[in-house]
C-alpha cells in the first residue's frame, strides 16, 4: 500500500476538461488523486486506473484495485459524462439509454460503492458534476438533460441517508464552460447560448474545479444536498 | 453457542452502535432497544462481515429485528 499525501480524491473522467482542471487542482493542495476513465489524465502525479465507466464489471474493478492501493476514500468527485445530441424526434434508444448509462447509473454505481467506505471511515465528501441543462434544458439534450436530473435528486437522497456519519454530498451545476464538450455544440447552438449568459463569456474548467474544491474541503462541512451553480448567472433563480 | 463468537459480535455492535455493552442482548431489538436505523443495521453488518471474513446477501437482512437473529445470521455461516 502506497503512502498517501493529504486526502485520497477519486475523480472520474479527469482526462480532460473539468475532470482534469479538478485533478490538477487536488493535486496543488498536496491530495493524491486517482483517476478513473479510459484515457489517462495528463496531469503530473496522478494516478490512473483505466476503465470503462459504464461497463459494471470493468468499474468494479477498478474499484477493487484503488482500495487495495489506498487505506481510505476520502475525496469522490463524479464528474465523468458524455453527450449524444440529437433533437427527441430523432434520438435513438441507444443514444438515450447510453448517456443515461454513463451519466447516471455508472455515478449510481460509483458512490453505492463509494458510501459503504466512507459510512465505515465515518467520514467522506461526495461531490456529483450535474449541470444547468438539468434545468434549462437545451435542445438536442433530453437525454443529456435527463441525466444531469436524475444526478440531483439521487445526490439528495443519497445526502440523506448518511448525514449522521460526516458524510456529504452535494452538486455542482456547470453552465457553459470552454471545454471539448462545449465546442462539440459547434458555433451556431454555441452562439445561440452565449446572449443568454449575464456574464458574457464561457467559464473556464478551472472555475468549476474551484467549486468543487471547496465543497470538499473543510470549511463545507456544513453544507450537504446543496446545487451550487457555476454558470455565470445563466441558470440564476433554477 | 460459543461464548467467545458472542463476545466477537458484542465488540462490532457496541462499537457501531455505540450502545453500553449490557444492552446487547439476544432479545435486544435494533429499533426499540438499540436506537437502530437502517442504516446502523448495514454498518452492523458490514463490520460483522469484516470480524468473521463471512460475506451477507442483502435479502438475508430481510426480517432481522433483533440481536439474537444477526448473530444466528452470522454464526450458521461459520
Amino acid at each position: 500500500m502506497s503512502e498517501d499525501t493529504g486526502r485520497v480524491v477519486l475523480i472520474t473522467g479527469a482526462s480532460r476538461g473539468i475532470g482534469a482542471a479538478c485533478a490538477a487542482a487536488f493535486v496543488a493542495q498536496g491530495d493524491t488523486v486517482v483517476n478513473l476513465s479510459r484515457t489517462a489524465c495528463p496531469v503530473p502525479g496522478v494516478e490512473n486506473h483505466s476503465c470503462d465507466l459504464s461497463d459494471p464489471t470493468s468499474l468494479e474493478a477498478a474499484l477493487d484495485a484503488v482500495e487495495a492501493a489506498h487505506s481510505s476514500i476520502d475525496v469522490v468527485v463524479a464528474n465523468a459524462g458524455i453527450t449524444r445530441d440529437q433533437l427527441s424526434i430523432r434520438m435513438s434508444d441507444d443514444d438515450f439509454e447510453s448517456v443515461i448509462a454513463t451519466n447516471l447509473t455508472a455515478t449510481f454505481r460509483l458512490l453505492r460503492r463509494s458510501l459503504k467506505k466512507m459510512v465505515r471511515q465515518r467520514s467522506g465528501r461526495i461531490v456529483v458534476v450535474s449541470s444547468v441543462g438539468a434545468y434549462i434544458g437545451l435542445p438536442g439534450q433530453a437525454n443529456y438533460a435527463a441525466s444531469k436530473a436524475g444526478l440531483v435528486g439521487m445526490a439528495r437522497a443519497m445526502a440523506r441517508e448518511v448525514a449522521s456519519r460526516g458524510i456529504t454530498v452535494n452538486i455542482v451545476a456547470p453552465g457553459m464552460i470552454a471545454t471539448d464538450m462545449s465546442e462539440a455544440l459547434g458555433e451556431e447552438r454555441l452562439g445561440a447560448v452565449m446572449s443568454t449568459i449575464p456574464a458574457g463569456r464561457l467559464g473556464s474548467a478551472d472555475e468549476v474545479a474551484g467549486g468543487i474544491v471547496f465543497l470538499a474541503s473543510p470549511s463545507a462541512s456544513y453544507i450537504t444536498g446543496a446545487v451550487l451553480a457555476i454558470d455565470g448567472g445563466i441558470g440564476m433563480g433554477l | 453457542m460459543s461464548d467467545a463468537n458472542f463476545e466477537k459480535f458484542k465488540t462490532c455492535a457496541v462499537e457501531v452502535l455505540q450502545v453500553d455493552g449490557d444492552k446487547v442482548t439476544l432479545e435486544a431489538r435494533f429499533a426499540d432497544d438499540l436506537d437502530a436505523d437502517s442504516l446502523d443495521l448495514v454498518e452492523l453488518v458490514m463490520a460483522l462481515e469484516e470480524a468473521f471474513d463471512v460475506t451477507v446477501e442483502e435479502d438475508e437482512l430481510e426480517g432481522v429485528e433483533t440481536i439474537g437473529q444477526a448473530y444466528e445470521l452470522i454464526t450458521a455461516k461459520l
